[in-house]
């Protein structure tokens, strides 16, 4: 095993441990920074994989302001522990068993292929070696992906004017 | 770098991280020292100057103090983040400085060894993702207290963390496109010698609003809402005593220390000064140009420490308003101005003088927007237009 398939696995195994805890944790605040580790063993994955900008990016807007914010609303509608008879009831029960066997059995197909398939193993060192700067996804961003650049954009600008809509509105009301 | 062997690359990477993470602490010390003393000074009163001479020991009294002190736990904490949460502070500031240029580079036993801990070709976004990162140690602490004079306090920081960092990002895309490049190293080499070369005065609206961010990122006074004495007994961390506290205080001048420096890298020409960076053989001049960056980063904190004892404190509605109202649309206006103008002309004189011109009408604007919308209203928000003035001559 070279180091780098080592870092791999350590990086996974931290990605996956962190997943789990997400959602095994009963207080929300410690599946938030479950969340975070999770982000980080990524971010180490995508470092890996050459994407430097890509895992900078990860930390910068998940780990750095998305999660902040999600900290921020926890602590402020201050949210206790949350009991699990309560969250899921009647009704999403079915549904979330329905969706755990589909989940399971997707799960249990991708690794009998992974374990059969033999040429993903030997492929990986190949490609590990490739690093992509932040000037070659500067100028793919502005040449072939100009459309799908520009579209979310827009959206986000559109997000953007909706919330400050929403927001003069209650305040207009309040007065 | 490439043609040097394994072994040396690691020797020389273990002998640089040992000398930095030891200036760093030591430089703590004397920054905590320097605080009290120019605090003094400023206020016509001595300081400290009984421990060592002028008082230069205080430091080692105050960290053997911390360290006997009973490291008490109050029993309504959340335990294993109260316990984190300090070290979450302290991390992410110690670890920035690892992709900081601190010169040029010495030849030691015939290998050109550059005095930097790691040049990765993403430096600056390196050093935007782990300082913001430095928030959740703020956060979590506060939450964890489970005080609400703590929750407060921390409740301000991410708020305000959250809000400055926008600045702090959209200020440095400016010199990035300049350069173009994102490693640090390159930006330094890319200032030329002279002072009229460096980057403050390319872009000078995004080096104040840049500066600006950087204090209120570093909680220091003009922006320390997250631990207002006057409201919030002592904010994030009221309940934390001994190590945690000095913690939480070692990670505060950390990053004002981490903060000086990426400033002088960025803005004002990192270890170049007239050409002494030249002078000497492949040793000493390495050794001068990391003289260069030490003095000039000495000279920022010193700046930081001046802020600190002259202005008071921001309310909190003026701090929202100056952060989203004057440096984010000073910070967007340089990116537009700066890359129009440098497609256009080409020419870093013309691009400098735009910004400024650019900055200035801009915050006119904003400033009159905010006189006239101000005056109809009713009696409640009259107080919001003293905001102008005051953010009109910390922009200036």
């Amino acid at each position: 095993m070279n180091p780098e398939q080592i870092l791999f696995f350590l990086f996974g195994a931290v990605s996956l441990i962190g997943a789990i805890a997400v959602i095994s944790f009963r207080h929300p605040i410690y599946s938030a920074l479950s969340l975070i580790v999770t982000f980080f063993a990524q971010a180490g994955l995508f470092v890996l994989l050459g994407a430097h900008f890509v895992a900078a990016a990860q930390i910068i807007v998940y780990a750095g302001a998305i999660m902040v914010l999600f900290l921020f609303v926890i602590m402020l509608l201050n949210l206790g522990t949350l009991s699990v008879k309560g969250a899921i009831g009647g009704k999403l029960k079915g549904l979330a068993i329905i969706l755990g066997i589909l989940f399971a059995a997707e799960g249990i197909y991708i690794a009998v292929n992974a374990l059969n398939d033999t040429a993903v193993a030997s492929a990986e060192p190949a490609t590990a070696a490739v690093t992509t700067t932040t000037y070659e996804i500067g100028e793919l961003l502005f040449s072939e992906y100009l459309l799908p650049f520009e579209v979310t954009s827009l959206i986000l600008l559109a997000a953007l004017i909706g919330v400050i809509v929403l927001v003069k509105r209650e305040s207009q009301e309040e007065n | 770098m490439e043609n040097m062997p394994l072994l040396v690359l690691i020797l020389s990477s273990i002998v640089k991280i040992l000398i930095i993470a030891h200036l760093l602490i030591i430089g703590v010390m004397i920054m905590i020292w320097a605080e009290r003393r120019v605090s003094g000074w400023m206020q016509d009163r001595l300081g400290p100057n009984r421990v060592g001479p002028q008082g230069l020991l205080q430091p080692i009294a105050d960290g053997l103090k911390f360290m006997f002190k009973e490291d008490l736990i109050p029993n309504h904490v959340d335990k294993p983040l109260y316990v984190l949460a300090p070290a979450m502070l302290l991390v992410p500031a110690l670890v920035v400085v690892a992709v900081v240029p601190f010169g040029s580079s010495i030849t030691l036993f015939g290998y050109e060894i550059p005095l930097q801990i790691a040049d990765i070709n993403i430096g600056i976004l390196y050093i935007l993702a782990v300082t913001s990162l430095g928030v959740y140690g703020v956060v979590l602490g506060a939450w964890a207290s489970n005080n609400k004079y703590s929750l407060l306090g921390g409740l301000r920081s991410s708020a305000q963390m959250i809000s400055y960092e926008l600045t702090l990002g959209l200020g440095i895309i400016g010199i990035l496109m300049l350069t173009s490049s994102l490693s640090l190293r390159a930006i330094a080499v890319e200032q030329g010698a002279y002072p009229w070369q460096w980057n403050f005065m390319i872009h000078f609206p995004a080096f104040l609003a840049f500066t600006t961010a950087m204090f209120a990122e570093t909680n220091r006074l003009p922006f320390d809402l997250a631990e207002a004495e006057q409201e919030l007994v002592a904010g994030y961390h009221t309940e934390y005593s001994s190590m945690k506290f000095a913690m939480f205080f070692m990670a505060e001048y950390m990053n004002m220390i981490v903060g000086s420096a990426v400033v002088v890298t960025l803005f004002l020409g990192g270890w170049h000064f007239f050409g002494l960076e030249n002078v000497g053989g492949p040793v000493w001049s390495g050794l001068i140009s990391f003289g260069i960056f030490f003095v000039k980063t000495a000279i920022f904190l010193f700046v930081f420490i001046w802020v600190r004892w002259t202005l008071p404190r921001f309310r909190y509605d003026q701090l929202m308003n100056f952060g989203w109202k004057f440096l984010l649309p000073v910070a967007l206006t340089s990116i537009v101005v700066t890359g129009t103008l440098w497609i256009v002309t080409g020419s870093r004189l013309i691009v400098g003088i735009g910004n400024v011109v650019t900055a200035f009408i801009v915050v006119s604007i904003v400033a009159g927007l905010l006189v006239m919308n101000k005056a109809p209203e009713p009696a409640i928000r009259n107080d919001d237009s003293q905001i102008t003035p005051s953010a009109l001559d910390a922009i200036e």
